[in-house]
């Protein structure tokens, strides 16, 4: 009996979390102007208008640059800063370490407002760079904790087993540490593009007036009116944000299991 | 000209001194072992002459060269880990052949190397396997192939066996001995493990708190330790307070209490010049438990009684009581080991004891 209520009350939660989305996935493939149960047929002319509405695919290029840079610029700082952290004696290291973590613990509205005001008392205006900027801060600590916790498990042993082999330290990082490291930089690598994919506080502060990314973008056209365009563009957000990990999840666990860690 | 050359190096961290002043040569194709408990300064010691550490001061020659500004990759050393320090992430063969990279030899040659140090090394068809699919004592093996293919000028050996299973440590101690001798390269091997060092050196260096205790072959540093430091660390040994009576004739005479006279050959003694307290060293295994009345055999014989008994197979520990002195013996066990309480005759050889002078050091 008791059981049997728990499974109920599961059921319904995952039903409370996910129904809205499978929804959104459904109403997408949905013939009609105006999403309504039943459903009077299925289409794909919601993805086809997406493709071909202009701003949306400016905003979606936007999306993916933005991404690639957060993820690119944040994966090489992040690995430096988890380099020196683990295999160097840096005073003050177990401070520094909190202040790079420190952005994921302040709400993200504060650190957003805070940048804004920073850069303008500098007198730099919005602009792309600080809009990237402001998400590899943001990004940055998932990527040190990632990979901080990997550079960890590796032992000092093999680097200096290279380094007596000839390699010289440069050498050294590039034939061992950091294919030995490279599950947690491509684990830390999505994670940042993900995540600034996703965002939307700190962009909405961030942004300079004509850019826009995928989250601006929905949100500005939900003030208007919900188009069915929008539970396109939903799903296709939903198969990026969540394929994407998936896939890196993958390939994370391929690359381990070959290298034996 | 020696292989390795250490001139008065120190080593601080801090305020805390690791190696005091140490200087060292260690002879061209000889196995040379750094033994000494933990924390005495071995594992440093190696880690200096591999370059891993900067010595705070002294010089360090390899082959005649200082080469305190050389680092590590520039050094040619072979270095061996404890824990083997394999690349998991590359074959056997790509492992071995790492040093070669980075070494003026063509793709071909390289393989022929790799092949003959696997061959060296008895796993001649393991190339292709992934280190964690190898046993500790294969990828130790392995580590030693990658270690030597280089040729390196000295082979490191930080515990490398110290990893392994007791039998498997038997026999990769004799492997080593002897793939070491087969290409003759200047070996530096660090171990606490005093049944190593006296199996496979050449010499041994005795180290406590960052000292050199005693340099010399197994054999010398077994027999004559030269500190009550050595006394103690290798092997189990009795150390008795006794007086000097005579050193002017051919050997030591020493009077202890309830002992008979004591002639200890001076080469067991050389620290001792005169009459005066000495510490006398009797090691356990020298000291023979016998039935009391046995026929003593020109053996020197004192009476004790059995305190208390550490059975271990073959042999046993005995604890036992002569007078007010308290001793160890370890015996092989012939029939029935002597039981706690019996009454028995120790027996040993004048010519199978050192002497020490009493140290002031506590």
């Amino acid at each position: 009996m008791g059981w049997r209520l728990i499974r109920i009350y599961t059921i319904l939660v995952y039903l409370f979390m996910f129904l809205p989305i499978a929804v959104v996935v459904l109403l997408s493939f949905n013939a009609n102007q105006f999403g309504s149960f039943p459903m009077t047929g299925l289409s794909t002319r919601w993805f086809e208008t997406l493709w071909n509405n202009d701003a949306i695919m400016r905003a979606f290029r936007t999306s993916i640059v933005l991404g690639l840079m957060t993820a690119a610029i944040s994966t090489v700082l992040g690995v430096l800063a988890s380099l020196a952290l683990v295999r160097y004696r840096i005073p003050g290291r177990n401070l520094i370490t909190t202040l790079l973590i420190a952005p994921i613990l302040v709400p993200e509205v504060v650190l957003a407002v805070a940048l804004l005001l920073f850069l303008n008392f500098l007198n730099f205006g919005k602009s792309f760079t600080l809009l990237l900027a402001g998400h590899v801060i943001f990004t940055l600590p998932f990527v040190i904790l990632v990979v901080q916790a990997r550079l960890v498990s590796i032992k000092r042993d093999v680097e200096e087993a290279a380094l007596s082999l000839g390699a010289s330290p440069m050498q050294t990082f590039f034939a061992i540490t950091l294919p030995l490291l490279m599950p947690a930089v491509a684990a830390g690598g999505l994670f940042a593009f993900t995540i600034s994919f996703d965002d939307i506080t700190g962009t909405l502060f961030w942004k300079p007036g004509g850019i826009e990314t995928v989250p601006t973008q929905i949100f500005s056209m939900l003030r208007n009116s919900i188009s069915p365009e929008i539970n396109a563009l939903g799903t296709v957000m939903i198969v990026l944000t969540v394929g994407l990990p998936l896939i890196g999840a993958a390939i994370a666990r391929t690359l381990a299991t070959r290298s034996g860690a | 000209m020696s292989a390795v050359t250490l001139s008065k190096i120190v080593k601080r961290f801090g305020d805390y001194t690791a190696v005091h002043q140490m200087s060292l040569e260690i002879a061209e194709g000889s196995f040379v072992t750094l033994l000494g408990p933990s924390g005495c300064g071995k594992t440093t010691t190696l880690r200096m002459i591999a370059g891993l550490l900067d010595p705070t001061e002294g010089d360090i020659a390899i082959k005649g060269k200082r080469v305190n500004d050389v680092p590590i990759h520039k050094r040619n050393l072979g270095l061996v880990f404890q824990n083997y320090a394999l690349f998991p992430h590359k074959t056997v063969a790509d492992n071995v052949a790492f040093g070669l990279n980075y070494r003026d030899v063509s793709k071909d040659e390289a393989k022929r190397k790799v092949a003959a140090a696997l061959e060296l090394v008895q796993l001649p068809d393991l190339g292709a396997r992934y280190p964690k699919e190898l046993s500790g004592g294969q990828q130790q093996r392995i580590a030693l192939a990658r270690a030597i293919v280089i040729e390196p000028d000295v082979l490191l050996l930080d515990e490398p066996l110290s990893a392994l299973d007791a039998n498997l440590r038997e026999d990769m101690r004799v492997e080593l001995k002897r793939i070491q001798q087969s290409i003759g390269v200047t070996t530096v091997f660090v171990t606490h493990d005093q049944t190593e060092a006296l199996a496979m050196s050449d010499q041994i260096i005795v180290m406590s708190e960052g000292r050199v205790e005693q340099v010399g072959a197994p054999e010398d540093v077994y027999n004559t330790p030269a500190t009550e430091f050595v006394a103690k660390f290798l092997g189990a040994s009795n150390l008795l307070t006794a007086q000097c009576v005579d050193a002017a004739g051919g050997g030591i005479v020493l009077d202890l209490p309830g002992f008979p006279r004591i002639e200890i050959p001076k080469e067991r003694a050389p620290r001792v010049s005169g009459p005066g307290p000495v510490r006398l060293v009797i090691r356990a295994e020298k000291l023979h438990l016998k039935a009391p009345q046995t026929p003593a055999d020109g053996m020197l014989s004192v009476d004790a009684i059995v305190e208390n008994v550490d059975y271990q197979g073959q042999s046993a520990r005995y604890f036992v009581r002569a007078g007010d002195h308290r001793m160890q013996a370890v015996n092989m066990i012939e029939d029935h080991p002597f039981a706690a309480g019996a009454r028995v005759a120790l027996r040993f050889r004048a010519k199978d004891c050192a002497a020490l002078p009493v140290e002031s050091r506590p």
